[in-house]
């Protein structure tokens, strides 16, 4: 069992959690991810390492309620116990020997991204963070952000923070006003990531992105999460999760992750009207 | 006087009209009028050829005798000298290869169901035991750390544990039991039954960490540094093979070790669990083991319409054992063989709709001495919804890529040349991780093996214990 030591909202539907996890927290790096089971008929759910203390022995993940498992996740509290999480998983990022790198996060990739953009910063990188999400209410870590960046762009679809426009917008213009970067690291929705790929292949800059498949086993044993990246078949969770965003084959993953929208779409009403019932009984 | 009836006392199965929507396990087990009268089938021969068919050497004309006198539990005690899952082996081994292979009574007429009589000692002595007493191994026992809890773990640890050794068992899995409970699946070996073995050894002192990844959460090495005397390997054989084909990367395609592991270990079966996984309506499963077998029944339980297995090879190669084939066809599972596929069809959306295939035909042997498949020209396309690939698998990389000095060959199996020592001291290995896939009964002879040379050298590196 495994204790939620702090929690908080980061907006209505993304919540903050760290867990008292003293194994996970002494090994894992940036880049990697832990999957969780809350409870013994739950499912298994990968989500990646936003950040850990190896002295307090804590991981904490950032996460979006958007299916059954997250919103079950998003109603526990301090002092509630998650009966697995198992991890670090995956390959750490390589991040040493850059000299200025661009960080694309989009949405609640940033939850991603910020700790790599960390690990830059404090190694000495010049990092640049190019932020985007749809609207100003789901804006993120944004004072996080700007602690690690020489530079912090947050832009969103609609303009309502004031500056409108794509990650790639952001991108483009730090470009062409002569930044010269050896890397660009974007994380985000796979649509997202495949646009930033588009441009920085015309630019030249080596990019990587990480992936966030579907999952069981988090250690090579289902093959559920495998992605096309340059003509071959890898495994995200021990090959990845990150791979060189110009060879993988985004629509193939957009595809692969929308396998059970359906059936997401369903336990999700369900759950949804569980809710609703219990607060009903409330009132 | 031995009975002398030509065949097997029959096994009461469940009817496949209705097994086939279910998972309640499809062989019911003997009654013990029926154990006593095929046990008295046994004419005890003096040479004992079943045993020397057996990997672990059970002293099987032994315990038939206690069978035939009535004696179950001392039967069962005969069985569980040498063989620590009796429940599991009498269930899932190939006896037709193994023990009941070598039996006299096969000459003429049927063998003696050896299994069978294996499975009713283990039951009965389960039905009927006595709460086991608690064991703790000494304050000052060595410590050594088993990483599996398959076949080969789980039979590694008991022997150790037997020993007087303080064991703990790494699995990564939320539930112990490797191959046992995700792959194998429940009307074939029910997960209670592998469950009272875990607490069998739990009982005997064992200490099981589930959630662990041995090569992530912790190193082989790391282990050593935490006061680990020596380290047992027993991963399996846990990477899914692929096909290699066009289309192979769309929806509703599965390795069978994700299928399996959906529908058995995360219970995708039952409604009260949150394990999402396609309900296909005609399922094409590619391969001819045991494995495919167990995809194909469950393809058909999750309430398919149609399910095919598809092999490149004739019946006659498959690997499967005979009886799973038996049960699948009695299913209703339909069998193309000498049908290769070379590419799967999806639609926009990348849903699988078809997969193509070209027919075969049965060529010269080739290395394996079974004849080789050649492809006649022809090819037909099966309409599918789903897919589930069972080619085999091979050991999984994770403690090789992370355990400097571990030797391995190039299908990635650990070296051992006597079994089960490994090119580390103090590094043992057995099971599938070493063989590559292969029986549940092989691999815990391995791991028995293995804890007899571990005891050796800690015997000899620390004196004691």
């Amino acid at each position: 069992m495994f204790k939620i030591v702090e929690k908080y909202a980061l907006n209505a539907t993304t919540d903050y959690l760290s867990v008292y996890a003293p194994r996970i927290a002494a090994k894992a790096l940036p880049g990697q991810f832990i999957i969780f089971r809350l409870h013994e008929r739950g499912e298994r759910v990968p989500l990646t390492i936003a950040g850990y203390d190896r002295d307090a022995g804590t991981v904490s993940v950032i996460f979006q309620k958007v299916g059954r498992s997250t919103m079950e996740l998003g109603a526990c509290s301090v002092g509630d116990e998650i009966l697995d999480f198992v991890g670090p998983l995956g390959t750490p990022s390589h991040l040493d020997g850059y000299r200025r790198v661009a960080v694309i996060g989009g949405g609640l990739g940033c939850a991603i991204a910020y700790p790599q953009a960390k690990y830059l910063h404090e190694h000495g990188a010049q990092v640049d963070i190019i932020a985007g999400f749809r609207t100003q209410d789901l804006i993120i870590l944004e004072k996080e952000m700007a602690a690690c960046a020489d530079t912090l762009t947050v832009l969103t679809d609609d303009g309502s923070n004031g500056s409108r426009g794509l990650v790639t917008d952001g991108l483009k213009a730090k470009v062409e006003a002569g930044a010269d970067y050896d890397l660009v690291i974007a994380i985000g929705p796979p649509v997202m990531m495949k646009f930033v790929c588009l441009l920085t292949r015309e630019y030249g800059i080596k990019t990587v992105v990480s992936m966030n498949p579907i999952m069981i086993d988090g250690t090579g044993m289902c093959g559920g999460c495998r992605v096309t990246v340059g003509g071959e078949t890898k495994f995200a969770c021990v090959d990845g999760p990150d791979f060189d965003g110009h060879a993988v084959d985004f629509d193939e993953l957009i595809r692969r992750n929308r396998m059970y929208q359906t059936q997401e779409q369903e336990a999700r009403d369900e759950h949804c009207n569980l809710f609703k019932m219990a607060d009903n009984a409330q009132k | 006087m031995p009975n002398m009836q030509m065949n097997k006392v029959p096994m009461p199965e469940a009817c496949p009209a209705e097994r086939r929507r279910n998972f309640e396990e499809v062989a019911r087990g003997y009654t013990a009028e029926d154990a006593v009268l095929e046990a008295q089938r046994c004419l005890n021969c003096k040479n004992k050829p079943c045993v020397s068919g057996c990997p672990v050497q059970v002293r099987i004309p032994e315990f038939i005798a206690r069978v035939a006198e009535g004696k179950f539990e001392e039967a069962y005690t005969i069985i569980r000298g040498t063989n620590a899952l009796p429940a599991v082996c009498g269930r899932v081994c190939p006896q037709e290869n193994q023990c009941e292979g070598k039996c006299v009574r096969g000459i003429k007429g049927e063998s003696v169901a050896i299994g069978r009589l294996e499975r009713f000692c283990a039951d009965y002595h389960m039905a009927n035991m006595a709460e086991q007493k608690k064991m703790e191994p000494a304050d000052d026992a060595l410590r050594v750390a088993v990483i599996g809890s398959g076949p080969a773990g789980l039979s590694c640890a008991g022997e150790l544990a037997a020993r007087g050794y303080r064991v703990t068992v790494f699995e990564a899995f939320h539930i112990p039991g490797g191959v046992l409970v995700y792959g194998i699946p429940e009307f074939r070996l029910p997960k209670a039954i592998v469950q009272a073995e875990i607490d069998n050894l739990k009982a005997m002192g064992v200490e099981i960490c589930q959630d662990m990844v041995v090569g992530r959460t912790v190193t082989v090495d790391e282990l050593f540094d935490e006061g680990f005397a020596a380290v047992f390997i027993g991963t399996g054989a846990g990477l899914p093979g692929f096909l290699g084909i066009p289309g192979e990367n769309s929806c509703g395609v599965y390795s069978a070790n994700e299928y399996l592991t959906r529908v058995n270990l995360m219970k995708a079966y039952r409604e009260d669990y949150s394990t999402p996984v396609l309900k296909a309506k005609r399922v094409a499963v590619v391969g001819g083991g045991n494995v495919a077998m167990d995809a194909a029944r469950c393809a058909m339980r999750m309430g398919a319409d149609e399910v095919s297995i598809v092999y490149r090879r004739s019946e006659a190669e498959m690997p499967a054992r005979k009886e799973e084939i038996h049960h699948a066809k009695e299913e209703g599972i339909i069998f193309r063989i000498l049908t290769n596929p070379v590419s799967i069809a999806a639609d926009e959306r990348g849903f699988v709709t078809a997969m193509i295939c070209d027919v075969m035909e049965l060529g010269d042997p080739d290395a394996s001495g079974r004849r080789r498949p050649m492809p006649t020209g022809e090819q037909i396309t099966l309409p599918v919804d789903a897919v589930i690939v069972a080619v085999g698998t091979s050991p999984n990389p994770l403690i090789r890529m992370t355990t400097p000095g571990l030797d391995t060959d190039r299908r990635g199996c650990i070296l051992a040349p006597d079994g089960v020592s490994t090119s580390r001291e103090g590094v043992f290995a057995g099971g599938d991780a070493v063989t590559g896939a292969a029986t549940v009964i092989l691999a815990m002879g391995a791991g028995r093996d293995a804890a007899e040379k571990i005891d050796t050298y800690c015997k000899n590196k620390f004196g004691l214990n």
